[in-house]
């Protein structure tokens, strides 16, 4: 989600309405210096953009409170709100046909999590949320279910109505009150380069600021140019698994997350189909070998090499004792509580077990504990040397998939890095964006609010933000705080259920 | 469920007023008490009204059991089981004659009338209940804040 091809393609030709250097320099805007740049206004109550899940989710809901459409706008260069998100679950190996990391209830389409995925999916899964996780594994849903369900929700709530194509730049305050959100529309789509949205509201909803990779990972790719043999599991990486599939090899994955957990599966499933002879040789940085925490009240399971838990959270920060306690702390004691329960972790899933099991019984899976310290490149593969408990390792390998999924600084992202320079906005504990406890965004307050959602706003007094409940959760908050500034009317048991029954009828709203 | 302390202690006693209390007046009169209508009236509610009393104490241990599970969730399941012992609880009360004001119940009658109950309140706990009240399940299972 770049902006470099649409700012390569406006270089070349100047245009009208550009944002000047003194706007740039500017931290409050008034509506005549946007006039004098000749950047056109378009007012509307409240704008979201990034328009993801996070914008999706939180339109969703207003829409279902009651907010018409023309009060909200959604800029974006994204066709749909599952783009980017369908693009990063393809290429860690969750195809629609996969069953994503995330809980039955857990519906971006749905804000009452009724009927659950499972429910909807049929009676052999009502036993397995009846019986999970005591004597099923946790129920999750085809990642195609989700998107299929969000695509009929957008119709529903006729949600391409208010999508405004185009990559936001920045967002000012205005003079008065209010705020400017600007917009670089694509090529062709408008008369001037950038546009101008006024708004008492904006709700920040980019997702991930980037990628980072690890040193190690980096500087091989800096010294040898190599992007093939080398890759991080959240880039496209197809070629090798095909690579495997024409000769015989031997893989080191490295990470004890959930991608490393579908990339060894993904490997394993190449084995098991189309007859390979894969070698996979596995790195822990932290070895895992039981059951661990702080005490008897907060012990997490493990085993070989990985530590277990159903989400990416312990499932209570999404609304039980741990949201609430987690909303009460602040400063080093939330860093520290979110040290606790963070870690990297994988769910357990039955053939994952049996894959690994038998890897391990006949000789072609392996653990290794440590870290790399060089890798180079030696006729057509790859050597690394790893400190190791065993002490210092050398391996030549075909191909080293980094499942260590980094995300960058919120200042690589340029909107954000906008937002704290020149709007106000700081850092939380773990250094994102510093969020309350209804999402608005701290220091930024100008006669309106702005407010973010997801990734960015990790580190927070809520959790879970990463994650399809926890941006309704999010959407929530947001709702009921514009409700008390008169935004909207508080979703209460009579419209919830009305609205329901119209979720369920397929009315259009 | 992902209940808190005061959650669990709200959304039971709403239910068994609500969906619970409903349900008995409806049950009552085809229960085999072998008496009257009034009589039979009085031993179901009797019995809803030890099962939530006493629900609050429970809702205690639950809370301290929830409290070795690493993900601080209390699942599906349980929410069902726990009517074993709360149901053999209330059953012992009145056939021990421990409920002062009341004359003890018919076996059969209980058995149908609790189970019945328990069945419909975890039923709309898991589920319906989110529909009307679209806070509660992010609030812990609280109604009021």
């Amino acid at each position: 989600m770049s902006e470099s091809p649409i700012a390569q393609q406006h270089a070349r030709t100047p245009r009208p309405g550009d944002l000047t250097d003194r706007l740039v320099a500017t931290d409050v805007w008034t509506d005549q210096m946007l006039a004098e740049a000749g950047i056109p206004v378009v007012d509307v109550p409240f704008v979201t953009f990034g328009g993801g899940i996070g914008s999706f989710v939180t339109v969703d809901y207003l829409r279902i409170s009651g907010v018409p459409t023309s009060a909200i706008r959604v800029l974006t260069p994204l066709r749909t709100p599952w783009e980017s998100y369908e693009y990063l679950t393809t290429v860690s190996q969750i195809p629609r046909s996969e069953r994503l990391r995330s809980d039955s209830q857990s519906r971006p389409d749905n804000i009452w999590g009724f009927p659950s995925y499972a429910i909807a999916e049929g009676p052999k899964q009502w036993w397995n949320v009846f019986l999970e996780p005591i004597f099923t594994r946790y129920y999750t849903p085809r990642a195609g279910h989700a998107f299929t369900a969000m695509e009929r929700e957008m119709h529903r709530i006729r949600y391409p109505e208010m999508v405004v194509p185009g990559q936001v730049r920045m967002v000012r305050r205005r003079a008065g009150g209010g705020y400017f959100t600007i917009l670089t529309p694509p090529e062709g789509a408008a008369p001037t380069r950038r546009i101008a949205y006024r708004s008492q509201w904006v709700h920040v909803a980019v997702g991930y600021p980037g990628l980072k990779f690890l040193p190690d990972l980096q500087r091989y790719r800096q010294r040898y140019d190599d992007f093939a043999r080398v890759v991080n599991a959240y880039e496209p990486h197809e070629h090798v698994y095909e690579r495997l599939h024409r000769r015989p090899g031997t893989v080191l994955v490295r990470g004890g997350g959930i991608v490393a957990s579908r990339v060894l599966q993904r490997l394993i499933d190449d084995r098991d189909q189309r007859g390979l002879q894969t070698q996979v040789v596995h790195l822990f940085r932290t070895y895992v070998a039981g059951a661990h925490g702080p005490s008897v009240f907060s012990r997490r399971p493990g085993a070989d090499g990985w530590a277990y838990q159903g989400f990416n959270y312990p499932k209570s920060v999404w609304g039980g004792q741990l949201k609430q306690r987690m909303r009460r702390t602040s400063g080093e004691e939330r860093a520290r509580l979110y040290k606790e329960m963070g870690g990297t972790n994988t769910p357990l899933r039955d053939d994952w077990l049996e894959q690994l099991a038998r890897g391990r019984r006949e000789g072609w899976y392996r653990v290794v504990i440590g870290q790399i310290e060089d890798m180079r490149p030696v006729g057509d593969l790859v050597e690394v040397a790893a400190g190791t408990d065993q002490g210092p390792q050398l391996g030549t390998f075909d191909a080293v998939i980094d499942c260590t999924g980094l995300e960058a600084d919120i200042r690589e992202h340029r909107v954000l890095a906008d937002l704290l320079d020149h709007s106000g906005a700081g850092r939380n504990p773990v250094g994102r964006l510093d969020v309350g406890t209804d999402f608005e965004l701290l220091g930024t307050r100008n006669g309106g609010k702005i407010y973010a959602s997801g990734s960015a706003t990790l580190g927070g007094p809520f959790p879970g933000v990463d994650t399809f409940f926890g941006l309704q959760i999010a959407a929530q908050e947001i709702a009921d705080d514009l409700a008390r500034q008169g935004f909207v009317q508080r979703l209460g048991p009579g419209r919830s259920t009305s609205q329901w029954w119209k979720w369920v009828r397929n009315t259009q709203i | 469920m992902l209940p808190t302390l005061s959650g669990r202690i709200q959304t039971r006693i709403f239910l068994l007023v609500v969906v619970g209390g409903p349900w008995t007046l409806i049950i009552t009169p085809v229960l085999p008490t072998g008496a009257d209508v009034g009589a039979s009236y009085g031993a179901t509610f009797s019995v809803l009204l030890v099962t939530t009393v006493l629900g609050v104490l429970w809702e205690l241990l639950w809370h301290g059991l929830q409290q070795f599970r690493w993900e601080k969730d209390w699942p599906t399941l349980f929410g069902l089981l726990t009517g074993i012992p709360e149901g053999l609880l209330v059953w012992f009360l009145f056939a021990g004659g421990v409920v002062p004001w009341s004359d003890g119940v018919a076996g059969a009658a209980f058995v149908l009338h609790f189970t019945t109950t328990w069945l419909l309140v975890w039923l709309v706990a898991n589920g319906p209940m989110r529909v009307p009240f679209v806070h509660w399940r992010i609030n812990g299972g609280r109604l009021v804040p």
